[in-house]
Parts: structure tokens; C-alpha cells; sequence
């Protein structure tokens, strides 16, 4: 068996606040193949930029992560000390953080700070390095590059800056990367540059890429296999196909169910109903059991844990028996919920 | 009263907006390089009605921004005027007045977090603009409103003592857009405002969006890179393409015909979510350089239709049929 870039094993993120402990992220556990695109998606704050900071080492204080462990290439990475784990960011992780702003110095000019991360990771100098940073730049598809080489982050519009964080990111060709919301700020056709970026770098690099989005459009065409996320845990992770044309689980459906259409018109969207709790208050058993319009009896009561169905692994009774109710367990699910 | 035909709430006059982009003054001197700008908006001029959702759809680094915060006073324009119900946003007026133009105007911007004061709570954020336009009477109708606010925006009043760092990316927008709610607007510009949410979240925020406007009569000048998105929310779209606005039309009717040979290639190259059926098709060819724009139309270099003319000449934003203007010779000569 193939050992995977990434693997993340039980992984829990505590924030103490001064009421309560907040839990970002609760036993939380995936492997990312050398090669392969897992796609994550999921509620907003449920947990999934969390994951990626978490990975990198970079949990703000007194944020901690309070259990599991994380593994590069089989050698256990979240015991590390800083300074180790400061090597191993940017070199063998490449991260695009969610906010493209906060990763770009306001006070140095876009391609000193490419060329500088460039110069960290490798032995390039001079012309050569210069001319590594606009190869990169034109890339991730900044048009005619050397003109804009020397602008300041704000003289770029948000699109653009985004695609430099994401040069940034790929400039020490790392081994994994960690791409949260890459394209948001992009239109559809940069984005498909993106994407093809982002498949090339796996395929021919066999790096592993953990990509983080709220658009299915993009997952279904980048990713191989997708995790859902709902209030700090994966309730459904599978196949790409599988989870976005067959979603198992009832978050996931109704995640499916409100992405709005090109055909739609101007009605109203479908949205799920209620709101995700608060991490400092996540009900007992399923945490979606509140919204959940398939909510049963062992539903209030116990935690589903993932558990394969089909191609895919689920986290809902609906598709394992129930400790106690079993009897109300329904055979199959027919039609949207 | 006689009716009068209701005058647009915004109107921008042919709006145009240059940066200098040139690289500092001693490498250009030892590398002999020109001064460079960027056109990053050229000759926009569009209205607004009230009650009306005005959608502006375009390529990254289109000029979208640039539009939008001179529309909201924020960057003022180098050619051309922004009116707001008939009053000039930048040219010379007396603080009261500006005053009042700014409490009916609000913007969300694209990057919730640079626009979000670090060290302010998210509640004192909201209730920042509350307090500046003197909307509520105490400190507890204050309060209380802010509680509304947020609760509208789906976040937990409970969670307003905490600091924008603390928030997801998504949650931050939702208080951005709470702030801009705050002062009661007439007219909000959003600028990518749910591109950082969760398509549920997203719904939850677009239909809170549509049902303020069709309860206080709000209007939007709303852009959006998801075409989807704005297909639910907008009435007319103009689509621009390196500073210019190439098209606009009604929603329906763009998304039914749309005409501009880059309009086209847009809606084609929309990623398709069944994976099926329809291919994805890439607008081809490069992004041209804005410092150095194509000569003619500036569409030509990536346009199946380019002939010799529109090497030559930029073709004018004109209304050749009832489906409203289109800058296109192809279009004007009936070619497409
Ligand atoms: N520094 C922090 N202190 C306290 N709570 C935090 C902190 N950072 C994140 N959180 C909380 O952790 C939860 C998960 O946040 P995270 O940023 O991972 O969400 P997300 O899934 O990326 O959401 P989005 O899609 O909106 O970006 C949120 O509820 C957030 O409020
Ligand atoms: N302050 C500035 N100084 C110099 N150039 C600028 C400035 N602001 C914008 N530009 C340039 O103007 C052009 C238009 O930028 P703008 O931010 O309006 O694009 P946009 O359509 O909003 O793009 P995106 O979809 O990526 O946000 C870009 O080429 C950008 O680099
Ligand atoms: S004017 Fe010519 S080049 Fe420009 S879009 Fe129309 S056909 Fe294409
Ligand atoms: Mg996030
Ligand atoms: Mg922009």
C-alpha cells in the first residue's frame, strides 16, 4: 500500500474561552495519497480552516490542538518544535491561507517577496531567481507579470493577490498543499487555470493536496474524493462522484439542495433550516440532529461515528444500526430529503 | 401628485479611473523602462433604479473593485461623476451633506478581514455605525439592535464579544454585513459578499439580501465572479471586460442570449456540476495586459469573430436592437 502524504489520526483543536471550551475540530481523521486532491467542504465554522492551521502548526495560542496526531510521509509532524516545524512550512507544506490580504506584506512589493521565498527553499540567485518568480507569476495566470513585478499587494485587485498567495505557496514545489478557498475570488475562468494548476502540481509532482471550498462546482471537477464537514467533525468523506451525484448524509444533501443554479432565476434559494451550533454547545449525539429533517430516535442520543456505506464513509444512523433503535432504522433513502 | 418617471437612484457618467503602476524611479531609470498605468476603468457610465439589483460580472482584474469604490466615494474617479439621487459623490460638497449620502450608502468588501478592525469586537463593529449616525436612542436600544443584526445575519449575538480573529472566514463576512445593515442604507455595493460562505450559509444570506430589498426597498450594485449567484439576485447585469462595460442587458435575457462574444465565452466556461452532458470550455487565449491594452477591441486577441476592423477600431457601447447595448461590431454588422 501506497503510504500517504498526509495522514491525520483523531485529531481534536480546543479553543478555551473564558465561559467554555470551545471544540473546533473533534476526532477528526483522513489520509491524502501522493497524487491525490481531497476536496473539503462543509458549514461555515465548521472547522476546515482549523484543519489546515492545525496541520501547518500554526494554532493560534491558547488554542491547542488537544489530541491526535498528524503524520508527513509517515513521520509524525505535531510534536515538532517550532523552529523544525517553521522548516518544514513553506518547504515541504505550502499553505494559501483564507485570507489573501493577511499573507502579503503591504509594506514590500510582490516580487520581493516572491523572490525571497524562493531564495529561502532553494539556491537560485540573481536573474535566475527573478526569472523563477515571473515564471510563477504567469502560472497562476497574472497577466504579463514582469510589468506588475514591482506593484505593492494593493495595487492588485483581490483576484490577482489571491493568485500570488497561491505562487507563494507553490514556490518551493512541497510535497503537500493546503489550499483554503484558492479560487473564491476568481472568475470562472482563472479559475479553471487554477484547477489545471492544481492537478498538474499533484499529478506530476505527486503532491498531496488538500483543497478547501465552498464551491462544488470546483470540487467536482479538481478533487478525486470530498470530506464534508459539520461542526468540527467529517459526517461524510468518499468518492467525488458518489458524494456530490449520491450525498449519504442529510447535511450533505442539503448542501447540494442550496447551491444556487445557472437556470434558477430569480426565485428564492433553498436553504437549510436553523443554524449550526455553537462549538461550545454541541448537542449530544448526532450535531445535526437539531436541523435534520431524517432525525430519528438514536439520532438525539448517540454519536454516529463515519462507518463505510457504499463507496463512501457516513456518519448518520441512517446507514448503521442503531444501538437501541434499530428497528426504526429505514431500509434505503428514496429521493431528496 | 403627477407621476413622474422615477429617477435612477444612482447614475454614473462615464466614469474612468487610472493607476500608475511604474516601477520605482531609480529601476526604471538603470533599466530604462517607461512610466506604466493601468486604464483599470475606462468610459463606464450606467444607472441604477431604485428598488433595482445592478450586477457587474467580469474577469479578475476587470475593474469591478475599482467601479465599486468609486461608486461608494471611496476612490475618486479621474474622468466622469457618480451621482446618487441626483447629488455628485465627488465633487465639492458641505460635510452635512456628505454625512447623509454616507449613512445611505454602505459597502461590503471583498476581503472581510483586512476591512474589519482587529482589535474591535465584532459587536462594538456592528454597532459602530449605530452610534456614529446616532440611529438608536440609548446604550440598550443600541444593544438591542445590534443583537437583531447579528441574529439576521445568522451569527449568535452570544459570540459579539468576540474579535474578528476568532471568527471563521464566513462568520467575518456575515459581520461585515451585519455593519453594513447597521445605518439603514438605501443602497449597498457588495462586493463578492458570499464568496467566502458555504453554499448554505450563502442562501441563507442571499435570500436575507432579496427580502431587505423587497421590505425597505434597498437597491444593490452587486458583483459577483459566480455567475449562479448572480442569476438569483441580480435584475440586469453589466458585464465588463478590462475596464469597460461590454454589455448589459436584463438578467433573463443575458442569461437566455447573451450577445457580446465574451459574454459567451463566460457563461460556456462555468464549471458544471453534474460532470456530465456539457463540457466545460475554457475561455481561451490570454488575459491581455491591462498596462498595455490590445489596440481596437480590446476582446480581439481572444475573439472568434475578430476581423480587421476590430483590430482597428473599439467598437462603442451602443443599443443596436431593443435587448439593450452591446460594444461588438460583429454584433452591430449582424455578423453573430
Ligand atoms: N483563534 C480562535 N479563537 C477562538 N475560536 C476560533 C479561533 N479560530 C477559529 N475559531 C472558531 O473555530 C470554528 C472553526 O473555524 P474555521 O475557521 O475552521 O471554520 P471554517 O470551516 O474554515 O469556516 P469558513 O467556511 O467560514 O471559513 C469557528 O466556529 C470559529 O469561531
Ligand atoms: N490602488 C491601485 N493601484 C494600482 N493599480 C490598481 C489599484 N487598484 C486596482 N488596480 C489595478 O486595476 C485593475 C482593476 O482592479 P480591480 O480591483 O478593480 O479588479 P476586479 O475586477 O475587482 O478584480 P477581482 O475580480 O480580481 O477582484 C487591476 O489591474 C489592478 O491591478
Ligand atoms: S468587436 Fe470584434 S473582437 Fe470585439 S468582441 Fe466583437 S467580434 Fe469580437
Ligand atoms: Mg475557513
Ligand atoms: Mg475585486
Amino acid at each position: 500500500m501506497t503510504q500517504p502524504v498526509l495522514s491525520v489520526r483523531n485529531l481534536r483543536v480546543e479553543f478555551p474561552t473564558r465561559r467554555a471550551r470551545l471544540v473546533a475540530i473533534d476526532d477528526v481523521s483522513f489520509d491524502i495519497l501522493p497524487g491525490e486532491v481531497l476536496g473539503m467542504v462543509g458549514e461555515s465554522g465548521a472547522g476546515k480552516s482549523v484543519t489546515g492551521t492545525a496541520i501547518v502548526g500554526l494554532i493560534e495560542p491558547p488554542g491547542r490542538i488537544a489530541g491526535g496526531e498528524i503524520f508527513l510521509s509517515g513521520v509524525r509532524i505535531d510534536n515538532l518544535d517550532p523552529p523544525a516545524m517553521r522548516r518544514i512550512r513553506g518547504k515541504r507544506i505550502g499553505m494559501v491561507f483564507q485570507d489573501p490580504l493577511t499573507s502579503l506584506d503591504p509594506l514590500y512589493r510582490i516580487g520581493e517577496q516572491l523572490t525571497e521565498t524562493i531564495a529561502t527553499h532553494s539556491d537560485l540567485r540573481g536573474a535566475a531567481l527573478r526569472e523563477r518568480a515571473i515564471a510563477l507569476l504567469s502560472e497562476v495566470g497574472i497577466p504579463a507579470p514582469a510589468h506588475r513585478f514591482d506593484n505593492y499587494p494593493h495595487q492588485f485587485s483581490g483576484g490577482m493577490r489571491q493568485r500570488v498567495v497561491l505562487a507563494l505557496a507553490l514556490a518551493a514545489d512541497p510535497e503537500l498543499v493546503i489550499a483554503d478557498e484558492p479560487t473564491t475570488a476568481l472568475d470562472v475562468s482563472v479559475q479553471a487555470q487554477i484547477i489545471e494548476l492544481m492537478k498538474r502540481l499533484a499529478r506530476r509532482h505527486r503532491a498531496a493536496i488538500l483543497l478547501i471550498t465552498h464551491d462544488m462546482g470546483v470540487i467536482a471537477e479538481a478533487a478525486d474524493r470530498v470530506a464534508v464537514m459539520y461542526a468540527g467533525r467529517i459526517v461524510e468523506i468518499g468518492p467525488v462522484r458518489d458524494v456530490v451525484s449520491a450525498p449519504l448524509h442529510p447535511y450533505t444533501r442539503g448542501l447540494m439542495g442550496s447551491i444556487p443554479k445557472l437556470d434558477g432565476g430569480l426565485d428564492r434559494l433553498v436553504q437549510i433550516p436553523g443554524s449550526m451550533p455553537r462549538l461550545t454547545a454541541i448537542p449530544p449525539g448526532c450535531p445535526f440532529h437539531p436541523r435534520c429533517p431524517r432525525v430519528f430516535a438514536p439520532c438525539p442520543m448517540h454519536r454516529p461515528e463515519l462507518r463505510p456505506h457504499a463507496k463512501a464513509q457516513v456518519a448518520c444512523w441512517l446507514y448503521h444500526p442503531a444501538p437501541s433503535a434499530q428497528s426504526e432504522k429505514p431500509a434505503t433513502l428514496a429521493g431528496p430529503p | 401628485m403627477t407621476v413622474a418617471p422615477a429617477a435612477p437612484l444612482v447614475r454614473a457618467e462615464n466614469l474612468g479611473r487610472i493607476f500608475d503602476v511604474s516601477s520605482p524611479w531609480l529601476t526604471r531609470v538603470l533599466e530604462g523602462l517607461p512610466r506604466q498605468v493601468v486604464v483599470a476603468v475606462a468610459d463606464m457610465s450606467f444607472e441604477i433604479a431604485r428598488k433595482e439589483t445592478l450586477a457587474l460580472v467580469g474577469e479578475s482584474g476587470s475593474g469591478k473593485s475599482t467601479v465599486a469604490k468609486m461608486v461608494v466615494g471611496l476612490v475618486p474617479p479621474t474622468t466622469g461623476e457618480v451621482f446618487i439621487d441626483a447629488m455628485p459623490m465627488h465633487g465639492r460638497r458641505r460635510g452635512a451633506e456628505r454625512r447623509r449620502l454616507r449613512r445611505r450608502i454602505q459597502m461590503v468588501f471583498q476581503d472581510p478581514y483586512a476591512s474589519l478592525n482587529p482589535r474591535w469586537r465584532a459587536l462594538d463593529i456592528v454597532a459602530e455605525p449605530i452610534r456614529a449616525f446616532q440611529l438608536a436612542a440609548s446604550r440598550p436600544e443600541t444593544a438591542a439592535r445590534v443583537g437583531e443584526l447579528l441574529r439576521l445575519v445568522g451569527l449568535d449575538p452570544a459570540d459579539g464579544g468576540k474579535y474578528p480573529h476568532q471568527f471563521s472566514g464566513g462568520q467575518r463576512q456575515r459581520i461585515a454585513i451585519a455593519r453594513a445593515l447597521a445605518s439603514e442604507p438605501a443602497f449597498v455595493v457588495c462586493d463578492e459578499p458570499t464568496s467566502a460562505l458555504d453554499v448554505s450559509v450563502q442562501a441563507q444570506i442571499l435570500n436575507l439580501m432579496r427580502d431587505l430589498q423587497d421590505r425597505f426597498g434597498l437597491t444593490y450594485l452587486f458583483i459577483s465572479h459566480n455567475l449562479a449567484v448572480v442569476r438569483h439576485m441580480a435584475h440586469r447585469i453589466g458585464v465588463m471586460y478590462l475596464g469597460r462595460l461590454v454589455e448589459i442587458a436584463a438578467a433573463d435575457a443575458l442569461f437566455r442570449a447573451p450577445r457580446h462574444p465574451y459574454t459567451r465565452m463566460l457563461l460556456d466556461a462555468v464549471p458544471d456540476l453534474e460532470m456530465s452532458g456539457r463540457q466545460r470550455k475554457p475561455v481561451e487565449g490570454e488575459v491581455p495586459d491591462p498596462v498595455d491594452p490590445p489596440k481596437g477591441c480590446s476582446f480581439h486577441p481572444r475573439c472568434p469573430f475578430a476581423d480587421d476592423r476590430c483590430k482597428t477600431e473599439r467598437p462603442a457601447l451602443v443599443a443596436w436592437n431593443a435587448a439593450g447595448p452591446v460594444a461588438c461590431h460583429a454584433v452591430e454588422e449582424g455578423r453573430i
